[in-house]
């Protein structure tokens, strides 16, 4: 007996808060939530048959979350790559400190990048994206104000890129995982900026006027960062 | 109507859809036994319901995430309003980073206080001296304090926003952008004033603050689900103490319904240290905990 009525008392309190209070208040959008449904299964219908065969010459980032990652992934990469050669070849004009700094940084993004690769080959084996080849001849690598002006450009450009993915993502677990490494990203670029100039770590053109940072879609990022990056890579497909 | 097969057909489409609705449990379980008991299930209102717990992003919880936004950007603008007047920051530098902050906190508060009001929901209010406003630090209180609570206000409030984006996936009029585009502009803000206080722009395991209840986790106090302050009524959603948010040492990331977190120190095939695994990932708060005694609901007025 007692059995019977514990859990049926329980059960009265769960079924009175979350089902009909909010039913009167939002029954409208059970339509929306229906119509959005219904769009998001024809469009995953969609892209599945517009995949499109990359040219030889090009590579693919994918589709749908898992071409969000290696997105994510690529920019990592580059990342990685250029703190590690800051590392590895030191501006002969460092500032105090400048070059400690670099060095947590490096591991960050190596951090990142490799993380990365563990979840992708983790949740979609086989669709890893290729080790991608740098081109950094536009950099300076002995002098501090190319090393800082190229730092601040790839941190500019990452919080831009994660902050225009955050919609592509349909995996909850993945927008969090994208929020967690883009504030890190941000106050890489807010110190950088800061190193280079006074009072710039959120300054406008970055930050407008409604104090929002940037958002940027992948083929915009990834045509910023291609002249650093020797393969040629396609983001048109990326979360879609 | 089957249920049932819905339910099967939205996970081709969405593999996390299970996951929705475990993470609301007390939805899912009441279900059950309703079904047994009517074919209440059937009907479309309860389906309604239903969805809109689960795919939360897609409509009205995504203004009582605004209005969650609202009110810590109210409490941060407030907080430097004060600090300003306080005459305690140095000319210069210093004084023209904190009225740049402040500039941006004042511009979130516009924004977000107007996209509510077109959502044809009553924004969270606040001035100097009504609705949602920041308590006053002590009389003697020093420049060095106003700046470590200005460090744990930032860092909470990029905690803040991870922990609700996923609930504005799918939500209209690019919310979800608008609130990422916000967070990093908040991680710029608490770089700069960490960097001010001459602790590393980044959260880490050296931090001089790393034992403020701002970079640990749990709650003080039991929360409810509905939060009314300055003018505006919102819903939270519910603590949930099985799932504590991560310490910002944690370096177990990026778990899903499906696979285990990886451990970025150990298991990225190069080892790396804790601090900097630590360090290269920040961590969410769940709302409840933002808001709680301990974070920022005991820098309320």
């Amino acid at each position: 007996m007692s059995d019977n009525l514990q859990p049926r008392g329980a059960d009265d309190t769960t079924f009175a808060q979350p089902l009909y209070t909010p039913i009167k208040r939002r029954s409208f959008f059970m339509y929306a939530g229906a119509t959005a449904g219904a769009t998001a299964l024809v469009l995953a219908g969609c892209s599945k048959d517009s995949d499109t065969t990359p040219t030889s010459s090009t590579i693919s980032l994918g589709t749908g979350d898992v071409g969000v990652l290696n997105y994510a992934y690529a920019l990592e990469q580059l990342e990685a790559a250029f703190y590690a050669k800051v590392v590895a070849t030191p501006a002969t004009d460092f500032q105090t400190g400048e070059l400690a700094y670099f060095t947590e940084v490096a591991a960050h993004e190596a951090i990142h990048r490799n993380f990365f690769k563990a979840a992708i080959t983790r949740d979609a084996p086989g669709k890893l994206l290729q080790d991608l080849t740098p081109n950094f001849t536009s950099i300076d690598f002995t002098k501090r104000l190319s090393v800082l002006t190229t730092a601040q450009t790839f941190e500019d450009l990452g919080v831009a890129a994660y902050n225009g993915a955050g919609i592509l993502i349909k995996t909850g677990a993945y927008l969090v995982i994208a929020g967690q490494i883009v504030s890190v990203e941000a106050r890489h670029a807010a110190y950088v900026r800061e190193r280079l100039a006074i009072n710039t770590f959120s300054s406008s053109p970055q930050i407008d006027a409604n104090g929002l940072d940037k958002a940027m879609m992948p083929v915009d990022v990834i045509a910023a960062a291609q002249a650093f990056i020797t393969e040629k890579l396609d983001a048109s497909t990326v979360g879609k | 109507m089957n249920f049932f097969q819905l339910i099967d057909q939205l996970a081709e489409v969405d593999p996390d859809v299970l996951d929705r609705f475990d993470s609301r449990r007390a939805v899912f379980n009441s279900l059950g036994t309703l079904a047994r008991r009517s074919a209440l299930a059937a009907t479309p209102l309860f389906m309604g319901a239903l969805f809109q717990k689960a795919y939360a992003g897609t409509a009205s919880v995504s203004t009582d995430v605004l209005n969650y936004a609202l009110t810590l950007e109210l409490l941060e603008a407030d907080f430097y309003r004060q600090f300003i007047a306080s005459t305690l920051i140095p000319g210069g530098a210093p004084a023209a980073a904190i009225a740049k902050i402040k500039q941006h906190e004042d511009a979130h508060v516009t924004l977000l206080t107007s996209t509510i009001r077109t959502l044809g929901v009553t924004p969270v209010a606040g001035t100097s001296t009504t609705g949602v406003r920041f308590k006053a630090l002590p009389a003697g209180a020093t420049y060095a304090n106003y700046l470590a609570v200005a460090q744990v206000l930032e860092d909470t409030g990029v905690r803040a926003y991870k922990g609700r984006a996923a609930e504005l996936i799918g939500a209209p009029n690019d919310l979800l952008t608008i609130a990422l585009q916000i967070h990093s502009v908040e991680a710029r803000h608490a770089a700069q004033i960490r960097t001010m206080r001459g602790q590393l722009p980044w959260i880490n395991n050296n931090d001089d603050l790393k034992t403020d209840p701002a970079y640990l986790n749990g709650v003080r106090n039991a929360t409810g689900t509905s939060l009314t302050l300055g003018g505006a009524t919102f819903a939270i959603p519910a603590y949930d103490a099985t799932k504590p948010s991560p310490l910002e040492s944690n370096v177990l990331q990026g778990a899903t319904a499906a696979a285990a977190a990886v451990n970025t120190a150990t298991a990225l095939g190069t080892p790396y240290t804790a601090d900097d695994a630590a360090a290269a990932f920040d961590e969410y708060l769940q709302a409840a905990e933002v808001v709680d005694a301990s974070r920022a609901g005991g820098l309320l007025a």
